[in-house]
């Protein structure tokens, strides 16, 4: 057993399709929440492989694609100092803000490094004590144990030069806004994976419980996917809410504790804003005070920086499943993957990325 | 973002107090932190993402998919669907 290719075996997929197919009596839309999910599903073309009646609304689970524009200006700023190694991880390179992006930078000078894992950057400072190495800490709940761990153990080895950018967004409060919209037409949801591996999946037990929808735990192969559809299908059509756990293999329903409690360690709960979406209340982490020492918006003074989005993008509209990509009269001659407008563009796991490399649609030109 | 690649641990060591391993991921290997998992062991999977292991992956868990499709064979419910499948 790999874990991976006996995931896509197209054998089983068309089992998983029939199964659906003979549960469905009725149109349900379906919201996958995480953008690596969205990116199966578009690679894949499970979205093809339903019956028509089951739709599939991309979820706003892509962090690349919901930091807010003044903290990508944030990081511009930052990146640009001659004192500052700014550390990132690679797909935060091209989000554009109000003035260019970290790759514009760095091409004007700026020590811009992509990095594999929070910690490497702590091996970066140590290596150029007259300089302070930045990260660029982004993420969903997944990331964050990651990026605890790099902020506690430079404080344990007491090392001065490390500051961490921090736009660390959180699930459930984004599913709880979905659901309280009055324009909300999602009646079941895929959860994500991965967040879950973290944080369990009690916080959605609350949420099926007061929104009295399905939540099916899932993963990120094709047949995880798949699986996931049919068991919110099955809840679904028996008028059952809750929480089903599809991906057992790596979920637990405490989710990974020793994760959880370096979450808790490092970072408090409070407000964020969400590109294209807007202020969700606690919907984000930020440092606790005891590390407030490494918060890089302070010690750079760069936290007041407020700009504007582009009228044109309808990334907000795509976040909250209201429109497809292929809707707004930009996609793919204007925005694209190399000079993208808005949050859902700026990523590969952002909705319009993934509906601009997979599927050739026609272009408005 | 939330990418989790499933690899298999073949070295545990310790680096700056930190429990490490090196992990394979078919053919590539990468040190990966065991922190939040420190009771991996060699020989096992796990989920790692941004070089940190998140969770053990269960393989008796793994397989519940492929014999809960291998019951789903000849069943009734199987047969009446997708006969207009295009």
């Amino acid at each position: 057993m790999k874990y991976l290719d006996e995931y896509r075996d197209p054998a089983a997929a068309v089992k998983f399709r029939e199964l659906i197919r003979a549960r469905t009596t009725r149109p349900w839309a379906i919201m996958e929440v995480c953008g690596g999910q969205t990116h199966t599903i578009v690679k894949y073309g499970i979205d093809d492989l339903l019956p028509p009646r089951i739709t599939l609304i991309h979820g706003p689970g892509c962090p690349v694609c919901v930091t807010p524009l003044e903290m990508i200006d944030q990081a511009l700023v930052i990146a640009a100092r001659p004192d500052v190694i700014f550390c990132s991880f690679g797909d935060m390179l091209r989000v554009p803000g109000s003035r260019g992006d970290l790759l514009s930078v760095k091409a004007s000078g700026g020590d811009v490094r992509i990095v594999y894992s929070p910690l490497d950057c702590l091996t970066v400072a140590a290596a150029n004590p007259d300089r302070t190495v930045v990260f660029f800490a982004v993420g969903f709940e997944t990331t964050a144990p990651a990026n605890a761990m790099a902020v506690w153990q430079a404080k344990r080895l007491e090392m001065e030069n490390f500051a961490v950018l921090v736009s660390h967004v959180l699930v459930p409060p984004a599913v709880a806004a979905i659901l309280s919209s009055p324009s909300n037409r999602v009646q079941g949801f895929l959860a994500a994976g991965h967040v879950c591996a973290v944080m369990g999946y009690e916080e959605y037990e609350s949420l099926a419980e007061r929104f009295r929808v399905p939540f099916v735990v899932t993963g990120f192969e094709p047949l995880d996917l798949l699986e996931g559809v049919y068991r919110c299908v099955c809840m679904l059509e028996e008028g059952r809410c809750g929480v089903e756990n599809q991906y057992a293999r790596v979920v637990r329903r405490e989710g990974n504790v020793e994760s959880r409690r370096a979450i808790e360690e490092v970072f408090e709960t409070g407000d964020r804003t969400w590109r294209g979406i807007g202020a969700i209340p606690m919907s984000g982490y930020r440092l606790r005070p005891a590390y407030a020492a490494y918060d890089a918006a302070v010690r750079f003074g760069v936290s007041g920086l407020t700009v504007r989005e582009s009228a044109e993008c309808i990334s907000g509209q795509v976040l909250r499943g209201m429109k497809k990509p292929q809707e707004c009269s930009a996609f793919g001659t204007r925005c694209t993957p190399q000079t993208p407008l808005g949050a859902t563009m700026v990523s590969s796991e952002g909705a319009c990325a993934a509906y601009y490399q997979y599927r050739r649609m026609a272009v408005k030109t | 973002m939330c990418l989790g690649i499933p690899g298999q641990l073949t070295e545990k060591y310790e680096e700056h107090g930190l429990p490490m391993g090196k992990v394979d991921f078919g053919g590539v290997t990468k040190s990966v932190c065991l922190a939040h998992v420190p009771d991996l062991e060699v020989g096992e999977y796990a989920i790692v993402h941004v070089g940190f292991a998140l969770s053990r992956l269960n393989e008796e868990e793994a397989r519940m998919v492929f014999a809960f499709l291998d019951s789903m064979n000849g069943l009734e419910e199987l047969q009446s669907g997708g006969r207009d499948v295009p």
